[in-house]
C-alpha cells in the first residue's frame, strides 16, 4: 500500500482536496457475537450460519455494480469483519478487484475484533491483500469494557495488534471509546498510554454516545447515567495532547495518524470523494447522488438473491446541497475546508460573526477551519442553516 | 336531519303561544354530565336522530371535547310533546361549567327563565355549582335540582339530593334522579321543566327589545348574535339597531337551532334564537347589549351585563418576530368569539413585539394560548401571569399597572395596591387541614366554616388574587387528592407591601422575567427562580451569570458555564444523511429559543414560575 499522500501531514489541505477524486467501495460484515448495547449499526447476533449466504449475496451484488473504478480504497465494516472465514473476504476482495479494480497501492482495511483476531487468521487476510486492520481495542480497562459489552481483555488487545504486525499489516488503527460512565480521569489516562505504547500508526478516538433505540438508550431512559459531556470534552484534550506527544497528528475530530497512515477511506468521504456501498444498510455516493441498500439481514438476502436491486432512498445531492454538504463534512477536518461559496456565505453571516467571536471559526488563507473542534456542531448547523442563494446565482 | 318546510310553518305558528315555551340552562360541575343531558333531552326532542348523534353536540370547539369542558354558550329548541298532550317549545340554553367563565354563565342566566341544578351522585356538590346556583337564584330563576349519574356503582344519590337542598333551600324530595347516560329519569325531568319553569313574560306589541347573550364569529357570515326577544317581535329584513353603539344593520337572517340553524321569519317575545346581520367588527356587535328596531324603538335598552373583567394579564409572543401581524390577527379573530378577552399590544426589550392579553383567570388563558398554537399554527412565548395593581406614585393618580415590567422600581416611594378575592372551597373534612394550610401559606384571611352534611364542609378565604394565578389549583388539587373544590370572586384592592424583583442574564434584566413578590417572599422566590433557570436555561457558549435583584441589591446568583462540547462523534459514508437530520432536528429545537441578548433562552424559561412549587 502506497502511503497516503505520501510523505504529507495526515492534517495536509493538498492530502484533503486530493480525496475528492479518491473512489472507494465499503463492504458490510453485519455479523457480531453480541449486540454492543451502544451500537445502534444494521448488525444482527447469533446469525453466523448466514455468512456464506451473505458472502454469495454480497458477491452477486458486486456483480451487478456498474462499471466504475478503479478503487483506491477499500473497506470492510460491520458488524464484525474479522467473525467471517478469511477464505470468503478474500473472494469478495477478488470479485470486487476484478469487477471495479484496484489502484496500485490502495488502502484495503477490515475492521476485527481483538478476541477472535488470530496470526493465522491475520496472515491469511494479509496474503489475501488486506493492508490495513482497525482493531476495536475501546479501553483497557476490564470495568469500562464490561460495561461496553465487550468481550476481551486488555491483553488480547496487545496479542491481536502483536500479531497484525507480525502477519504484514501496513497500518493498524485502534478505536477507542471514551467518557463512559464507569470510566475515571486515571482510567482514560492509562487507556491512552497503553494504547500508544503499542505504536499504533491510526487512532479512532469516540465519545461514547447513547444513540436512540440501543441497549444503552433505554436503561439511561430508565435512569441510569448517561455520559458526561464535560468529561468526554476533558478526554478529548487529553487524547489531542497525547496523540500529539507520541507524533499522531489529529486529522478529524476522532482521528489522529502518522504521516502516511490517514485513513483513506474516510479522507474520501470527508473530501466528497465518490464511493460505493454493498452489503445490508450500506451507503452508496456517486454522481451527485446518495443511497442506501436495506437494512435488514434477511431482507436484504431475499432481494438480492432473487436478482432485484437492494438500493432505496435515492437522494440528489446537487447544487445547494452538495454545497453545504461539502463544508459540512470538510469542516470537521483539521485541514479544514476551502472557503467556496458556502463557507463565504457562513463567514459574512450573523451566525457566522458570532462563532468568530467566539473562537470557534477562523480563516487560514483561502480555508475555513473549526478552531475548537469540541463545538464543531455549532458550525454545522449554522451551515444547514444558510439560507440557499437565489435560484438565478446557482448556475 | 333536516326539518322541511312543512315543519318550519308549525315552529312559526307555534312562536304565539307564550305559554308554551320553557327557557332554561343546566347549571353543573365539569364531568358531573351537562353535556350528555343535553344530548338526551336533545334525542328525546328528535332534534338529533340517533343515527347523526354524535356524542356531546353541544360542544362544538375542538378544545372542548378533548378537554370536557363546554367554552361557549350556545342555544338549541327542542320541541316537546309533553305528557298533558300539548306541544312545548324548549330552549335550552347552555352554559360554561368552569370557574373562569362566571361571567358567562350569567350572561346565560338572564336568558332564562329556571335552570336545572345537574350534581353528580357520586361527587357531590362543587364550590362553582353551589356559586352559580346563587347567581341563577338572584336572577329570579326557578331551580330544579338534579342528581346524575345514578346508574354508578358509587353513587350515593340521597347525599347528593341532601347537600343541593341546603344548598338552594327545599326538600330533598323534589330532587329528580336521573341517569343522563342511560336515559333514566330523564323523561321527568322533562315533565318538571315544562311544569315548573315558568313561561316566558314580555308583550309582542311593545317596541322590539333583544338581549345579545352570546355570539360567535363565522368565517362567512359575519358576527351570529344569539339573542333572547325581551320584548316586541323581531323580523327577517327588518332594519335593527343596537342600541350601546348605535350601529344600525338589517336583520338579514333570524332563525332557531335546532340544533342546525333553522331561518325563520319571526321571533317573538319570551324567544331565543340567533341573528345575523352581516357585520364583522364584534365590537360593534356586543353582548350584553339590546337589539331594537329602527323604525319603533325602544326607549330603555335591557339591564345588560357590566363588560367582562380580566382578572390575569399574561404577554403573549411569538416566537418569531415575523409572527406578530398573524398573531394580531388570530387575537382579533378569537377575540371575535371571546368578549371576554382583552388585548394591548406591547413591546418588550426581551422578546420583541407582542400583546399584553387580560383573561378571565388561568384556564381562560391557557385555553386562548392553545387555541392560538393549534388553530393558527403560532410558536408562542407567553409570560407569567400577573394580575392588575394599583400603584400611586407621590403627588400622582392611581395608574393601574398590568405587567411587571412597568411596576416602579424598588426604593421609589409608593403605594401599591392589590386585587384580593373572596375564594369559597367544598372540601371533605378530613382534608379541610391541608386546605387551611395552603391559605395561610398565601396570605389567606379565612373565613367561617360551614358544614354541607357531615361530608362536606365549605370554607371561605379572602387572599390576594396574585396568590392565586401561579400554581393554586394544583397545589389544591394535589393536597386533597382532587377532592376540593374551588369558585372564587373578586373582593376589592388592599394595600399591599409588595416589590419587583428583577431577572438578570448576563447582567441584562429581562424585563419578561420581572414579577411583582410580596417583600417577605422576595429571597425564596428570587432563590428558586435563578435555580430554575439555571435548569431551564442550555448551556451557552460562553459563562451565563442568573442573578435575581430587587432593584440594584442583588439577592440570589448563579452560573451557567459554558458549554464544553458540541460535536458528533462520528460522521461516515454511511451516516452522512441521518446525521445532517440529526442536525437539522437539533436546529429546529433552536428555533424554539428566544435571543434575549446574546443568550438562547427556551420558550419554556418564561412560564418557569408557573410550575409547581415544592
Amino acid at each position: 500500500m502506497n502511503p497516503s499522500g505520501g510523505l504529507l501531514p495526515p492534517d495536509d489541505p493538498r492530502l484533503a482536496d486530493q480525496a475528492r477524486k479518491w473512489r472507494s467501495a465499503y463492504l458490510h460484515i453485519p455479523f457480531c457475537e453480541e449486540v454492543c448495547p451502544y451500537c445502534d449499526f444494521a448488525v444482527v447476533a447469533g446469525r453466523d450460519q448466514l455468512a456464506s449466504r451473505y458472502g454469495e449475496a454480497l458477491v452477486a451484488e458486486i456483480r451487478s455494480a456498474p462499471v466504475w473504478g478503479p478503487l483506491d480504497a477499500v473497506n470492510f465494516g460491520g458488524g464484525t469483519p474479522s467473525r467471517m472465514a478469511p477464505e470468503l473476504l478474500e473472494k469478495i476482495l477478488q470479485v470486487l478487484s476484478s469487477r471495479l479494480g484496484l489502484r496500485k497501492g490502495a488502502e484495503v482495511s477490515l475492521e476485527a475484533n481483538p478476541e477472535d483476531w488470530t496470526l493465522q487468521k491475520a496472515e491469511s487476510l494479509v496474503a489475501a491483500g488486506f493492508n490495513r486492520v482497525s482493531l476495536g481495542a475501546q479501553s483497557f480497562d476490564a470495568e469500562v469494557l464490561s460495561y461496553l459489552g465487550r468481550r476481551h481483555t486488555p491483553a488480547q488487545i496487545v496479542r491481536a495488534v502483536t500479531a497484525a504486525r507480525k502477519a504484514g499489516f501496513v497500518s493498524v488503527n485502534m478505536d477507542l471509546i471514551m467518557g463512559s460512565p464507569p470510566e475515571s480521569a486515571s482510567s482514560w489516562t492509562e487507556t491512552l498510554q497503553r494504547a500508544l505504547e503499542n505504536n499504533p500508526d491510526h487512532l479512532s478516538t469516540y465519545s461514547l454516545t447513547v444513540e436512540p433505540g440501543t441497549v444503552l438508550w433505554k436503561t439511561v431512559r430508565a435512569g441510569a447515567s448517561p455520559p458526561d459531556s464535560d468529561r468526554q470534552a476533558e478526554c478529548w484534550e487529553e487524547a489531542d495532547r497525547e496523540c500529539a506527544r507520541a507524533g499522531l497528528v489529529r486529522y478529524e475530530v476522532s482521528n489522529a495518524a502518522r504521516p502516511g497512515h490517514p485513513c483513506r477511506y474516510n479522507l474520501s468521504v470527508w473530501g466528497q470523494g465518490e464511493y460505493l456501498g454493498f452489503g445490508n444498510g450500506a451507503h452508496s455516493f456517486r454522481d451527485g447522488r446518495r443511497w442506501e441498500n436495506l437494512r435488514g439481514v434477511e431482507r436484504y438476502l431475499d432481494t438480492v438473491e432473487s436478482g432485484r436491486s437492494p438500493n432505496r432512498r435515492f437522494e440528489s445531492i446537487d447544487g445547494w446541497a452538495a454545497e453545504t454538504e461539502r463544508v459540512l463534512l470538510g469542516i470537521r477536518r483539521r485541514a479544514g475546508v476551502r472557503t467556496g461559496r458556502a463557507g463565504g456565505a457562513l463567514w459574512e453571516s450573523p451566525k457566522g460573526r458570532e462563532l468568530r467571536r467566539a473562537g470557534i471559526l477562523g480563516l487560514h488563507g483561502d480555508r475555513l477551519v473549526v478552531e475548537r473542534p469540541l463545538l464543531t456542531d455549532e458550525v454545522s448547523r449554522a451551515i444547514l442553516t444558510l439560507p440557499p442563494p437565489d435560484s438565478a446565482c446557482l448556475g | 336531519m333536516g326539518l322541511g318546510p312543512f315543519r318550519l310553518t308549525e315552529v312559526a305558528h307555534s312562536l304565539a303561544s307564550r305559554s308554551l315555551i320553557r327557557n332554561f340552562c343546566i347549571i353543573a360541575h365539569i364531568d358531573h354530565g351537562k353535556s350528555t343531558l343535553a344530548d338526551r333531552l336533545l334525542e328525546s326532542a328528535g332534534a338529533v336522530s340517533q343515527r347523526d348523534m354524535r356524542e356531546q353536540v353541544l360542544d362544538t370547539m375542538d378544545l372542548e371535547r378533548e378537554r370536557g369542558i363546554t367554552i361557549k354558550a350556545q342555544a338549541v329548541r327542542l320541541n316537546y310533546e309533553a305528557s298533558d298532550g300539548r306541544s312545548y317549545v324548549l330552549n335550552l340554553i347552555d352554559t360554561p361549567g368552569h370557574v373562569d367563565f362566571s361571567y358567562e354563565v350569567s350572561r346565560s342566566l338572564a336568558a332564562c327563565e329556571g335552570a336545572v341544578l345537574l350534581v353528580d351522585a357520586n361527587q357531590g356538590v362543587q364550590a362553582q355549582t353551589v356559586a352559580n346556583a346563587y347567581l341563577a337564584v338572584e336572577a329570579g330563576l326557578e331551580i330544579i335540582p338534579v342528581v346524575n349519574k345514578i346508574d354508578l356503582p358509587s353513587a350515593e344519590p340521597e347525599r347528593a339530593a341532601e347537600e343541593l337542598a341546603r344548598v338552594v333551600g327545599g326538600d330533598p324530595a323534589d330532587t329528580v334522579f336521573i341517569s343522563a347516560k342511560t336515559g333514566e329519569g330523564v323523561d321527568e325531568l322533562t315533565e318538571r321543566i315544562v311544569e315548573v319553569i315558568h313561561p316566558p313574560s314580555g308583550e309582542e306589541d311593545l317596541p322590539l327589545s333583544a338581549l345579545i347573550f352570546d355570539s360567535y364569529y363565522d368565517l362567512y357570515r359575519g358576527v351570529v348574535c344569539y339573542v333572547r326577544v325581551v320584548e316586541g317581535s323581531i323580523t327577517a329584513g327588518e332594519r335593527v339597531v343596537f342600541m350601546a353603539t348605535g350601529e344600525k344593520r338589517d336583520a338579514a337572517e333570524i332563525g332557531v337551532l335546532t340544533p342546525g340553524s333553522v331561518p325563520v321569519d319571526t321571533l317573538v317575545a319570551g324567544e331565543v334564537g340567533y341573528l345575523i346581520t352581516g357585520a364583522k367588527e364584534i365590537d360593534r356587535v356586543r353582548v350584553g347589549d339590546t337589539v331594537t328596531s329602527a323604525y319603533r324603538p325602544a326607549v330603555v335598552p335591557l339591564r345588560g351585563y357590566t363588560d367582562p373583567r380580566p382578572m390575569v394579564f399574561a404577554g403573549i409572543f411569538p416566537t418569531d418576530g415575523d409572527d406578530y401581524p398573524r398573531l394580531r390577527e388570530a387575537l382579533e379573530k378569537l377575540q371575535l368569539n371571546d368578549a371576554s378577552l382583552q388585548i394591548a399590544p406591547e413591546f418588550s426589550q426581551a422578546l420583541g413585539f407582542g400583546f399584553r392579553c387580560g383573561f378571565l383567570g388561568l384556564l381562560h388563558m391557557e385555553i386562548v394560548r392553545e387555541r392560538l398554537e393549534r388553530e393558527y399554527d403560532l410558536d408562542l412565548v407567553t409570560t407569567s401571569p400577573s394580575v392588575a395593581y394599583r400603584v400611586t406614585l407621590p403627588g400622582d393618580e392611581p395608574v393601574e399597572v398590568r405587567s411587571p415590567a412597568d411596576f416602579p422600581a424598588a426604593g421609589r416611594e409608593m403605594v401599591v395596591e392589590e386585587p384580593w378575592i373572596k375564594a369559597l372551597v367544598l372540601v371533605p373534612p378530613e382534608h379541610l387541614g391541608a386546605v387551611m394550610e395552603i391559605f395561610t401559606s398565601r396570605r389567606g384571611e379565612l373565613g367561617p366554616l360551614n358544614y354541607l352534611g357531615t361530608e362536606r364542609v365549605e370554607l371561605t378565604c379572602r387572599l390576594p388574587l396574585a396568590e392565586v394565578v401561579f400554581d393554586f389549583y394544583d397545589r389544591l388539587k394535589s393536597k386533597t387528592r382532587g377532592f376540593a373544590s374551588l369558585d372564587y370572586e373578586p373582593d376589592g384592592y388592599q394595600p399591599s407591601d409588595l416589590v419587583k424583583v428583577d431577572l438578570l442574564l448576563n447582567g441584562s434584566a429581562v424585563d419578561a422575567f420581572s414579577a411583582v413578590v410580596h417583600r417577605p417572599q422576595a429571597y425564596a422566590y428570587g432563590k428558586e427562580m435563578v435555580t430554575r433557570l439555571k435548569d431551564l436555561i442550555p448551556r451557552q457558549l460562553f459563562d451565563v451569570p442568573i442573578q435575581a435583584a430587587i432593584g440594584s441589591r442583588v439577592i440570589s446568583r448563579e452560573t451557567i458555564r459554558a458549554k464544553r462540547k458540541d460535536v458528533l462523534a462520528k460522521c461516515y459514508g454511511g451516516d452522512v444523511t441521518r446525521k445532517k437530520k440529526l442536525l437539522a432536528r437539533q436546529k429546529e429545537g433552536k428555533r424554539r429559543m428566544k435571543m434575549v441578548g446574546s443568550v438562547e433562552v427556551p420558550s419554556e424559561a418564561f412560564v418557569a414560575a408557573l410550575r409547581v412549587r415544592d
